[in-house]
């Protein structure tokens, strides 16, 4: 097939600016935040709204070519990796914030918008959007919305799905649907908007979205805590919780990250703790008074070695260094860092990450994990060398055993980073046969080609 | 051997992780919104190189021009990527395979790197020549009766931007030895640079008073080379190595506590010889003591403790304060200036929003990227008009050169100075006030 006639089909669309097809301008475009994936798409294109989204697919859908969507290319599976001969639609382009609403309390963005910038937006007016991914500075909107993006305030706040309220779709078959409504409440129908949050890019394309925005808590309080147990530090979580304390952050790093960030940055961390806890509560000043008063009162009472109590933001910032480093610090050891996902009940933690280090000493590893210890959300994170095959064959065989112990303690594969192409092999032993044939027909019943991000998710 | 792209270790490629962290802090893929004007885009390209995947054609060599080499991305990255390594490795590969294609840029590739900046006295010699072009008024005749008109197009567009040489160079108002009032506590060099010696020698002098008032000894040798740091970030590795032995030589670091420069972008280079002169046998070791002894003036002062100024009677001034790109990201000193602004009596500070954007200097960028160069350009003389200060303090003759030129452009009168320069005009009013006592 020639390409030239579907090339030129797309310059009528967006104009010849927006349209790139030289090597050296697209294979930029040939990964993702993923570690290791790679795969050169057909052409790149930067559609100007969603009524040239829709054209892109037509011309796609006559041309038979896969398509793949994409906002800044940060995600951490793989899911906006080009399938191979595909055309990327770019929606870096479709950026605006377009409007606050401080009387329903919501915000619509273009697909393109970045997180961050919603986020400020929303700050104009003493609110803000809770959900905040580790790439939030230039994460977009629409690559929230198809992953499902979750963050560090998910144990209070929740994950991306729990603040859309409605979408705009360009379908497979290149109609344009409205999915969701400003309300509050709305049960008329299917809820098909739930559909396309975390449908990777295989049902859809986003356009547009309107989310939910809480006001801005009036206070926050950080604090950390070093252990020399690591079962302390998990039963600390788990008694907050059952103290009916929901604290926005409650952040963890094992003994390697502690290890390698302390050689790092260098902040006073005892380097023989076997867990840190980094702990935040926020909301009205006096209960955040009170929470935080408590939480310092479980954490001594549950073992831990040291607590800082930041007294200021300044010092509340110097706190949060530990764990904002943890990733940083970890990469710098070797060429390749494989980061994973894994998310078991809270009570499963201290199990999980022994057997992590268990596995990993097992299969001559480095491996460093931290995490969401409020949402039982861990990131093993190792660090190989992806020249070398057999390390990084090793690191695949102490992956299968990981994903094996993550599902009999009733965890699952990927709390917040989505399926992809990374974790797709896992996919039917998460969910069972039924379930992935369910999940199969869905797809085939609204992409019968298999037009949108094909081999994404499932094969 | 000097480094290229295709020699350097494939580990600094590979700690790239393409997380894109570094975007929003690129101003080339901010303007843009294409990877490959990113950070991760050219690091890409750059191992596409390596792997044989894409050749060192003239695309290449536009994409490495475009690249401010403002090191923002650095600051951004988690993973600790040596972009600036990287970069400079890049730019000597362009230089081996590609060579300069453009005329008009070769000839000033070789009357820049390979002609002035390695021969101090000759640029001088032509710095003499333009202050008497300037000064006497030859050159408003020229522009008047548009004269420049019969220049070649290639020095017609650099006219404009020639820095006005100074009245004096450092070594006609700086000593080669001082000495401080009372005890001596260091004993440093103070290096002139190369346009801070031409047209801001002042800078110089306040620098070198503002270390005596903090107990330092200084050696200022007249005439000194250039630290080779246009040379390592345009491609020329021999050269920089030629002109860094040159420096090691005249100032030997044993001798000191510390050397001290006071231009960003100098510094950034200063401070890494030991990786230049890595291979050499004789210098491989003077080398690294250079590096451990290379201080930035601000960050030497707050190291030593900075003595503030006593209180004025100065009627107190609002000032702001631009971040050079290679004093911030290059070399990390980033609080250093602020806390010695903070010292000074009758200043009330007032933040910079995008302070650590890049101006669009970086280095020789306004003559090659004129166009991308203006819009930084513009973009910081807003933010900078919205303070409402009336001095802008920065730290980098290039920054300080662009943003007058954006400034005046603008019809706005905002003075530009130097953090050193304002702490040695309050030293200097200690003196006056207690004279009068």
């Amino acid at each position: 097939m020639s390409s030239s006639v579907w090339i030129k089909e797309l310059v009528d669309i967006v104009g010849q600016d927006h349209v790139l097809t030289a090597k050296i301008d697209i294979l930029p475009y040939s990964f993702d935040g993923t570690a290791t994936l790679k795969q050169s798409p057909l052409a790149v294109v930067f559609p100007a709204n969603t009524s040239e989204v829709a054209a892109c697919v037509r011309l796609a859908i006559h041309h038979e070519i896969a398509v793949v969507t994409r906002g800044s290319g940060t995600g951490l599976s793989g899911g906006s990796v080009p399938s191979p001969n595909s055309l990327v639609i770019c929606l870096v382009r479709m950026d605006a914030v377009l409007a606050v609403d401080p009387e329903n309390l919501t915000v619509r963005a273009q697909a393109g918008a970045i997180t961050q910038k919603i986020d400020d937006a929303a700050g104009e007016y003493g609110l803000f959007y809770p959900p905040d991914p580790g790439s939030i500075k230039i994460s977009t909107i629409g690559g929230n919305v198809a992953e499902n993006s979750g963050g560090l305030r998910g144990l209070k706040y929740g994950v991306t799905r729990d603040y859309v309220m409605e979408l705009e779709v360009v379908l497979p078959d290149a109609s344009i649907v409205r999915l969701g409504n400003a309300c509050v409440k709305d049960v008329a129908g299917y809820s098909l908007k739930d559909l396309f949050i975390g449908s990777e890019g295989t049902l859809g394309i986003v356009t547009e979205v309107l989310l939910k925005l809480l006001p801005k808590p009036e206070a926050r309080r950080t604090m950390l805590a070093t252990y020399a147990r690591m079962e302390d530090a998990a039963e600390t979580v788990s008694a907050i919780i059952a103290a009916r304390i929901i604290p926005c952050t409650l952040e963890f790093l094992d003994q390697t990250t502690i290890r390698c960030v302390e050689d790092f940055c260098r902040i006073g961390l005892p380097t023989d703790a076997a867990a840190l806890l980094l702990m935040e509560t926020d909301g009205h000043p006096a209960a955040v008074a009170d929470e935080a008063e408590r939480m310092e009162a479980i954490a001594r009472k549950m073992g831990a070695s040291s607590i800082r109590v930041a007294k200021d933001t300044n010092e509340a910032a110097v706190l949060a260094t530990a764990r904002r480093s943890a990733f940083s610090a970890l990469a710098r050891l070797r060429p390749t860092t494989i980061l994973e996902d894994v998310t078991v009940p809270r009570n499963q933690l201290a199990t999980m990450v022994s057997f992590i280090n268990e596995v990993a000493s097992r299969y001559g590893l480095l491996v460093g994990t931290f995490g969401h210890m409020g949402d039982g959300n861990l990131h093993p994170t190792f660090l190989a060398d992806e020249k070398d095959a057999d390390e990084m064959k090793r690191v695949h065989l102490a992956l299968n055993e990981i994903v094996t112990r993550t599902i009999e303690l009733g965890g699952t594969i990927t709390g917040e980073h989505g399926v992809g192409l990374a974790k797709r092999e896992w996919l039917a032993q998460q969910v069972g046969d039924a379930s992935l044939s369910l999940m199969k027909l869905v797809k085939h019943s609204l992409d019968p080609r298999n037009l949108l991000n094909p081999g994404k998710i499932f094969h | 051997m000097p480094e290229k792209l295709t020699t350097i270790d494939y580990s600094f490629l590979q700690q790239c992780m393409h997380c894109g962290m570094c975007l929003p802090t690129c101003p080339t893929y901010d303007l843009t919104k294409r990877e490959r004007h990113g950070p991760r885009g050219r690091i890409a390209l750059m191992r596409a190189v390596v792997d044989g995947e894409l050749p060192v054609d003239e695309e290449f060599s536009k994409e490495m021009s475009y690249c401010l080499g403002c090191l923002a991305c650095q600051t951004a990255c988690p993973a600790g990527v040596d972009y600036a390594r990287l970069f400079e490795a890049a730019r000597a590969e362009v230089v081996v395979q590609q060579g300069q294609k453009n005329t008009a840029s070769t000839f000033w590739r070789w009357l820049t790197l390979e002609v002035l900046f390695m021969n101090p006295r000759l640029l001088r010699g032509v710095a003499r020549m333009l202050r008497i072009y300037q000064k006497s008024g030859i050159e408003n005749i020229v522009r008047k009766m548009r004269l420049t008109k019969l220049l070649p197009a290639s020095l017609r567009n650099v006219e404009p931007l020639a820095p006005r040489i100074g009245e004096y160079f450092s070594n006609e108002i700086i000593e080669a030895h001082e000495k401080p009032l009372g005890k001596t506590r260091y004993r440093v060099a103070v290096l002139t640079g190369c346009v801070q010696d031409l047209v801001f020698a002042n800078i110089n002098r306040d620098t070198v008073d503002v270390l005596l008032a903090n107990g330092c000894a200084v050696d200022t040798p007249p005439l000194q080379g250039c630290c080779g740091s246009l040379h390592g970030h345009n491609g020329e590795p021999t050269l920089a190595a030629e002109l860094a032995r040159a420096m090691i030589d005249q100032f030997p670091p044993k001798k000191y506590d510390a050397i001290i420069s006071n231009a960003g972008g100098c510094g950034s280079h200063l401070r890494h010889y030991s990786r230049l002169l890595a291979d050499d046998p004789q210098y491989a070791e003077v080398s690294k003591i250079w590096d451990s002894k290379l201080r930035d003036i601000h960050e030497w002062l707050a190291e030593i403790g900075c003595r503030a100024p006593l209180p004025s009677n100065e009627s107190s001034m609002v000032v702001t304060y631009h971040e050079s790109c290679h004093l911030t990201h290059g070399q990390k000193v980033r609080l250093a200036p602020v806390s010695l602004l903070r010292l000074l009596p009758c200043v009330s500070l007032v933040e910079l929003y995008e302070s650590a954007w890049c101006c669009g200097s970086a280095g020789v960028y306004s003559i090659t990227q004129p166009e991308t160069s203006d819009v930084l350009l513009d973009r910081k003389v807003r933010h900078i008009l919205a303070t409402g200060a009336s001095i802008l303090a920065t730290s980098n003759p290039g920054c300080h050169l662009q943003i007058e030129r954006g400034l005046r452009a603008a019809g706005s009168e905002i003075e530009i100075l130097q953090p050193v320069t304002l702490l040695a005009r309050a030293y200097r009013r200690e003196q006056t006030s207690s004279q009068t006592l």
